[in-house]
């Protein structure tokens, strides 16, 4: 720690928004996940743009990593600061500064959290919605989109970061760029089309190529009423062809599949989650009827049937966002929890559970399997989750063992790493196409010359 | 537990043919049930095996005590016809396994056994049950399993079913108070039925709570409301108690209104036949008991089963009738509140 450094980043954000103390490094350097700590050196908390400017431009003069944080909920240490330096809170830039309700879009700061904006449309707005995802509520909506979330519309309108609307990004360089048509009209309502798409350059990127300051999201319409049924079935084969009738219906809001051993009344089967919207009692019934309609053949197979979702059962399954993963978290107790949550095909559900099942036994560890559905089945989100008490060096070990596996197996399976460790983005680099590799090479060196942007993740060169 | 007691000769010399000409589903009329009936007893294929919804009703239709919805559930088994898809079977094989997590109260000879229906955590409590709380037993250990006949696993009955009334036997309990239907129908019927002995005298809510109504009498404000009632699958085992209920609602002030799904001709609250997979059936049965409630003009409508009350409780609350469980009722006409 330097304090010429120290003093200037006081000068910049103010002495109550710098902090040095060892006791608050130490919440920064880690996450819950299973990733090694690493403290920074200064935590700094700006209130506007024109601070994080100046910040980024002393990193650059002082050749010190800058790491932007969200709430730091990624669990696979994407916001660890493994070179020290500054990590850049964004929770002071919160503010939501515009909605612009018929074309359904709003602007926020950087720093805005899912539920600070979920509040806020519930009350303002209550015919307005955005695809929240089950993160606690501190998650950051910039923070999500960079990492290329879903959300509780991905399977209707795709990646949470398809959803973006436009930003304004603050270059390693220190400059300011607007991306999508805010750079060219007053009305953020595309991130790209029709002009060149350059967010691209930005999303995905975990921080390495700029800091998003502020950012226009697409809200969706917000129905009055809300359920949901339950498909179980034990048998895995029959996943993406159950996908396929469901997703055909065009009725569905969010489709999550979970598969646990316990308890006991999950044991076995895979349980799809099935959501749906209304504004009357007509519309949802129909498409209730839908939907049981869809996957008739199923049941008259005697291979799925809808299960009996009591009354008492559904607030807990329609929670936005969900806790019951908060749960599951905890249930060896010690809070350690990590997933690896690839993309891949919905047809590839059968061996990701053989796989999670044989690694389950092998480590000896509880297991859990949550996959979304996204953008009409394309491709899911499939979680491979293990709990793991973090007092218990042992277990957390055998759960690091068993992320390595993961990790190879998604490569054979053709899937890509959602939110990669840095292992996982190591994988990736050494598997991705030469040619698609030298390009994001050029991209990163060209942006961010100096390395100081989250340096670690994304290591190109 | 042994072999069901089914006397084929009785169907032989049945006149009346009621277990399956009234019953609302299979529709047989006439001498055709009664072929089809000893069609299943003799082990042959019958389309009632494909055909029954499970609502327990034949086993009150048949006046002589023969069983045919045992029967029909045992057949169905023997057979491997699959009446519910096979992943909902194991969630709720799965569901009953006992896991050592059960709950006992301060357990004496007599005792209130909650099954495994946590509701009546919440509603088991007052004046109404002082003299017998908090003896009371709760979980997967001390739940009689019958409601596999929905699922036609009699076999899984007739595994878990001893183990349930040794558990009983091991805590001591001589008397136990049933606060479902299903309980009381496994101690009284189906055990005899399939020819084990019951280490316990059972005892069924209706007959407790009426003993206890006269013991608090004084203390009973008169509830001046008309109520329907939904009569539960489950109290076909046992239909004398079901009668009970009029004695209940009169004890404290309350008028039970006529209904066109009343009595015997009770309909099924249609949950599980959801579970079956058959869609459209459960929804035309939810529709007419609600539609028949409605038109009864009852403030309140009366559960006995919880279950029934979880299926169409929420519904009714949109159509403006209110749901309740009997011991709820009860509770209130004692001035407590629920």
């Amino acid at each position: 720690m330097k304090e010429s450094i120290k003093s200037a980043l006081i000068e910049i954000a103010g002495e109550e928004y710098v902090s040095t103390f060892e006791e608050e490094l130490y919440f920064y350097g880690r996450d819950p996940g299973l990733s090694f700590p690493s403290n920074p050196h200064y935590v700094v908390l700006p209130e506007n743009t024109e601070e994080i400017q100046q910040i980024v431009r002393l990193a650059n003069k002082e050749g010190i990593p800058i790491v932007p944080l969200g709430a730091g909920l990624s669990l696979t240490g994407l916001a660890i600061p493994r070179r020290g330096g500054i990590v850049i809170d964004m929770k002071r830039m919160d503010r939501i500064l515009e909605v612009n309700e018929k074309a359904r879009f709003v602007i926020v700061e950087g720093g805005t959290s899912q539920g600070k904006l979920q509040a806020y449309l519930e009350k303002h707005y209550p015919r307005l919605r955005h695809s929240i995802p089950d993160a606690p509520p501190t998650a950051t909506i910039a923070a999500n989109v960079v990492i290329h979330g879903q959300g509780r519309l991905s399977q209707q309108y795709g990646f949470n970061s398809d959803l973006v609307a436009g930003m304004e990004v603050v270059l390693p360089s220190g400059e300011i760029c607007k991306v999508g048509s805010c750079a060219v009209s007053p009305y953020w309502f595309s991130k790209g089309p029709p002009l060149p798409d350059i967010s691209g350059l930005f999303l995905g990127w975990f921080g390495t190529t700029g800091i998003i300051t502020k950012l226009a999201i697409k809200l969706y319409p917000r129905k009055k009423m809300r359920d949901l049924e339950i498909f179980v079935t034990d048998n895995e084969n029959l996943i993406s062809d159950i996908i396929y009738e469901v997703t055909h219906t065009e009725m569905v809001e969010d489709i999550t599949i979970f598969a646990q051993p316990w308890p006991l009344f999950f044991k076995d089967n895979s349980h799809i989650c099935i959501y749906f919207t209304g504004d009357t009692e007509e519309e949802l019934e129909f498409k209730r009827r839908v939907i049981w309609k869809a996957l008739e053949k199923f049941i008259e197979s005697k291979e799925g049937g809808f299960m009996w979702v009591q009354p008492s059962m559904k607030p807990t399954f329609l929670d936005m966002p969900q806790r019951s993963v908060a749960r599951f978290a905890d249930v060896k107790r010690g809070g350690g929890f990590e997933y690896s949550g690839p993309i891949l095909l919905v047809e590839k559900y059968p061996e990701c559970m053989r796989k999670l099942r044989e690694l389950s036994t092998k480590y000896n560890l509880a297991y859990s399997a949550m996959a979304r559905i996204i953008d009409t089945a394309h491709c899911m989100m499939f979680a491979f989750a293990f709990a793991f008490n973090r007092a218990d060096e042992d277990m957390v070990e055998r759960a690091r063992r068993a992320m390595a596996e993961v990790s190879k197996f998604i490569i054979e399976v053709g899937g890509v790493f959602w939110k990669p460790t840095v292992e996982e983005q190591k994988l990736t680099i050494e598997h991705i196409d030469s040619g698609t590799l030298k390009l994001l090479k050029m991209i990163k060196n060209h942006l961010d010359p100096n390395n100081i942007m989250n340096p670690s993740n994304w290591e190109l060169r | 537990m042994g072999e069901l007691r089914f006397n084929e000769n009785l169907c032989l010399n049945c006149t009346t043919f009621d277990c399956l000409k009234k019953c609302k589903f299979v529709k047989l009329n006439g001498a055709k049930g009664n072929l089809e009936m000893l069609k299943i007893a003799r082990g042959e294929d019958s389309t009632v095996l494909r055909t029954c919804i499970t609502c327990y009703a034949c086993e009150e239709y048949c006046e002589k005590g023969n069983h045919p919805f045992y029967l029909i559930s045992e057949k169905r088994e023997e057979k491997g016809i699959d009446i519910v898809p096979r992943p909902i079977l194991k969630q709720w094989i799965n569901l009953g396994e006992p896991v050592g997590r059960y709950k006992v109260g301060e357990l004496r000879e007599k005792t209130l056994s909650f099954g495994f229906v946590p509701e009546f955590l919440q509603w088991v409590k007052g004046k109404l049950f002082e003299d017998v709380m908090p003896s009371y037993v709760f979980g997967q250990e001390f739940f009689c399993n019958v409601a596999y006949l929905h699922f036609g696993r009699t076999s899984v009955i007739k595994q878990r079913l001893p183990i349930v009334m040794d558990n009983f036997s091991k805590l001591g309990i001589k008397e136990v108070i049933c606060l479902h239907d299903e309980c009381y129908g496994a101690f009284t019927s189906l055990a005899p039925a399939f020819g084990i002995e019951v280490p316990f005298k059972p005892i069924h809510y209706y007959e407790y709570i009426l003993k206890r109504l006269e013991q608090l009498k004084d203390k009973i404000r008169p509830l001046n409301i008309k109520v329907a009632y939904q009569r539960p699958c489950s109290s076909r085992l046992s239909p004398p108690m079901h009668y009970l209920a009029r004695e209940i609602f009169t004890s404290i002030g309350v008028e039970l209104v006529d209904r066109v799904y009343q009595d015997e001709n009770a309909l099924c609250c249609g949950e599980v036949v959801r579970l079956q997979g058959l869609y459209d059936l459960a929804e035309e049965l939810q529709r007419e008991n609600i539609e028949d409630i409605v038109k009864s003009g009852a403030e309140y409508c009366v559960f006995n089963c919880p279950y029934c009350y979880a299926a169409l409780g929420h519904k009714l609350i949109k159509k403006g009738v209110k749901p309740i469980h009997i011991i709820e009722l009860c509770r209130m006409a004692l001035g407590e509140e629920v």
